[in-house]
């Protein structure tokens, strides 16, 4: 019996070994780990998730991110930054997802005050984080004033906020000249912009910028971003004489002003940027009111900026049932940053970032190139972005115009736009 | 402009009347400050959200049924929760905004953070002296009046309203002379989640769902019965119409300063307390009381 137990000893010793042995030549999963950063109980961490995850799948079923010889498989950790019910959580929840989830590179966040603590986050542990939804130029400014420590960090959307004072004023521009013409009377512009750190430089341009070109201000709004009711407001707007409104809004205070803006007819028209506008489901949040609200976005429907914008929104449509906003930009995010770490062929972060700077990529939105402080790029050839309305239910694409008068830049699928029709009656009458 | 503001302030102050009375009268007969009395008019817009625009009721019949909801919502948390610890004024605060803000959370998970609205129960404007009004803000106002004079009427002429009162004044002698406290109080708090309710329903319409929007309304609530007194159903008014008003000032006289309303308002009431710390009719309350 002796031999037969040394036999079982040896046996067992033999299979152990050989299993240790055949563990050591699996093949090592390696993984690039991304943690999307955003509200997830709203539709803008909704859409960060969306669009990060049908560029993920796209990228694994093409075999992953290839490295030298090795192929990294994207795995996404979603990070519920809560940051519109409470700012302060997004900064906790950015250095757990670093700390206990190890992700490798962060991508989201949509309140600017949000942003600035994750960016403060990420760049303390010295990880790449690419912004898809928040515009204040504080954080690119950060680059530029400290390279060695901020340059983790870069802007896929939406253009930083000087950028975006800019497009209001091209698409307020479009809109003086159609009162000039149709109205026959000077625009009287009255601001509307919630308080929060991204209008600022957007209403001191408005302010400063504006009179010279004809455009009389006649006044500032500045409503909590979570307020729920602007009556008042629209009524001393009115009050006031003004025959347009430029907006700021990213906060669901979006939807009672629209809402009331039509119910109560007030003799103004209304551009500008209200976030609560660009998504698919506005018209039914106002309760079928808000036609002829006008505000920037980054896509529209039939809008086609590059050859991926239409596959895209139409995958992105199937896969949620929703019209993709700014913040599914996560999309355009990771498939830069896997051509980055193709071309840098390492997975370092700092190597990562030199390849970043050198993007040079026709995405969902446009043409991403990023400048010396890694915003994206805003004007013709690069990121445009566009102008769009609800007319009749439908948000279309109205900016650029369909004539090419803005640099010459003209995408399939614009229309012209439309003064509301009680504007149009209260100053014919 | 004048007329903006007095139309306006009047609307405003109408609904922060409708939700601090309420407020103030279950303080009032129980000396409880319920501080989720603000999440009750949430679950109420939330409810009629769920039962008219999903579920496809009719607008009235979903209005009828969120009020009972809210109502049997409001007894059985007094019932389960509240009565349990009224004694203690500082635990009472904790667990009610505790119930506030598990409900909140409940909402954010069952309906995302997404706005929704709610259907009007009359949609369009009316111009009245030149300003704009909403006629859903003009039936709100309408119903506030009704309702404040319907519960004056209720507290002061009926066998029950008496009872109230009395245990308002002093619960011992209320009890003493055979008033069922403990139904008084239950009571007074349906008729407080009702109220409650009744807010919800009327302003829902007016405002954007989310399930954040019972803080604000709080903040003013507690804001306007400190001014007004404690458990004073007409302090409770009048600091209603004083901080809705003032709330309307700030957004005509500085428009480019509207997002201060709030703490305009929160400051005069500061002021006011500074100068009467129990609150413009706090006195007569605690001379009523004995």
């Amino acid at each position: 019996m002796k031999w037969l137990t040394k036999g079982a000893i040896i046996l067992l010793i033999a299979c152990l070994v050989l299993a240790a042995v055949s563990c050591g030549e699996e093949e090592e999963v390696k993984e690039l780990r991304i943690g999307v950063i955003g509200p997830m109980q709203f539709q803008h961490g909704q859409h960060h998730w969306a669009g990060a995850t049908l560029a993920a799948d796209e990228i694994n079923a093409a075999g992953g991110i290839q490295v030298g010889e090795d192929s990294y498989t994207v795995t996404l950790v979603q990070v519920d930054s809560n940051e519109l019910v409470s700012v302060t959580d997004a900064s906790s929840a950015a250095e757990e997802a670093i700390t206990l989830d190890n992700v490798d590179v962060l991508m989201g966040t949509i309140r600017s005050e949000a942003a600035l603590a994750v960016q403060e986050v990420a760049m303390d542990y010295e990880t790449i984080f690419m912004v898809c939804g928040s515009s204040t130029v504080e954080m690119s400014n950060k680059v530029a004033d400290d390279y060695d420590r901020y340059k983790y960090w870069f802007r896929i959307t939406p253009v930083n906020d000087l950028y975006l004072g800019q497009l209001n004023f091209l698409l307020v521009g479009m809109v003086a000249q159609k009162i000039g013409a149709e109205l026959m009377m000077p625009p009287k512009l009255a601001v509307m912009a919630e308080k929060a750190a991204w209008t600022e430089s957007i209403v001191a341009a408005a302010q400063a910028y504006l009179p010279p070109q004809g455009i009389e201000v006649i006044g500032v709004w500045q409503p909590s971003d979570k307020a729920t009711d602007v009556t008042a407001e629209l009524t001393a707007i009115e009050d006031a004489g003004a025959n347009m409104i430029m907006t700021a809004l990213s906060g669901t205070v979006g939807i009672p002003y629209a809402r009331a803006w039509e119910e109560l007819e007030i003799p103004a028209a209304s551009v500008g940027i209200n976030v609560m506008a660009q998504a698919d489901d506005f018209f039914e949040n106002t309760g079928g009111f808000g036609n002829y609200e006008t505000t920037l976005n980054t896509l529209a429907r039939d809008v086609e900026l590059t050859e991926m914008t239409l596959p895209f929104i139409d995958a992105f449509i199937e896969e949620t049932g929703e019209m993709p906003t700014y913040n599914a930009g996560t999309y355009d995010a990771i498939y830069i940053l896997k051509e980055a770490i193709e071309r840098a062929d390492s997975v370092d972060a700092d190597d990562i970032v030199v390849e970043l700077e050198n993007t040079d990529y026709d995405g969902v939105a446009g043409h991403f190139v990023f400048d010396d402080n890694h915003d994206v790029t805003w004007g013709p050839g690069y990121i445009t972005a566009l102008g769009v309305q609800w007319q009749d239910g439908e948000l279309v694409g109205i900016w650029p115009p369909a004539d090419g008068s803005w640099n010459g830049v003209v995408y399939e699928g614009i229309v012209d736009y439309e003064l509301p029709s009680w504007v149009v009656e209260y100053w014919t009458q | 402009m004048a007329e903006n503001i007095i139309i306006n302030g009047l609307v405003l102050s109408g609904v922060y009347a409708l939700l601090a009375i309420g407020f103030s009268l279950i303080f009032g007969v129980a000396r409880i400050v319920n501080l989720a009395h603000t999440a009750f008019y949430m679950l109420a817009a939330y409810l009629i959200y769920s039962l008219a625009v999903t579920a496809g009721l009719n607008l009235y019949l979903s209005i009828f049924l969120a009020i009972v909801i809210v109502v049997i919502t409001g007894m059985l948390s007094y019932r389960l929760v509240i009565a349990r610890i009224r004694q203690h004024e500082a635990t009472t605060l904790i667990v009610t905004i505790a119930l506030a803000v598990i409900l909140q959370e409940a909402l954010l998970k069952g309906f995302g953070g997404t706005p929704r609205s709610v259907p009007k129960i009359i949609s369009g404007s009316t111009e009245i002296f030149g300003v704009a009004v909403l006629n859903q803000q003009i039936l709100t106002f309408g119903i506030v009046l009704l309702l404040l004079v319907a519960t004056w009427l209720f507290l002061m002429k009926t066998r029950t309203g008496v009872a109230i009162r009395s245990t308002a004044q002093d619960r011992e002698v209320a009890n003493l002379m055979g008033i069922n406290v403990p139904r008084m109080e239950m009571t007074t708090m349906a008729i407080s989640a009702a109220l409650a309710a009744v807010a919800g329903a009327l302003v829902a319409p007016l405002l954007v769902l989310t399930p954040g929007m019972w803080t604000h309304p709080l903040v003013m609530v507690l804001a306007i019965v400190v001014l007004g007194g404690l458990g004073s159903l007409k302090g409770s008014l009048i600091g209603a119409f004083i901080l809705g008003f003032a709330e309307n000032l700030v957004i005509f006289l500085a428009p480019s300063g509207s997002y201060l309303k709030t703490s305009v308002a929160l400051t005069i009431m500061i002021i006011v307390i500074l100068i009467r710390p129990e609150g413009l009719f706090g006195v007569v309350f605690e001379e009523e009381r004995g």
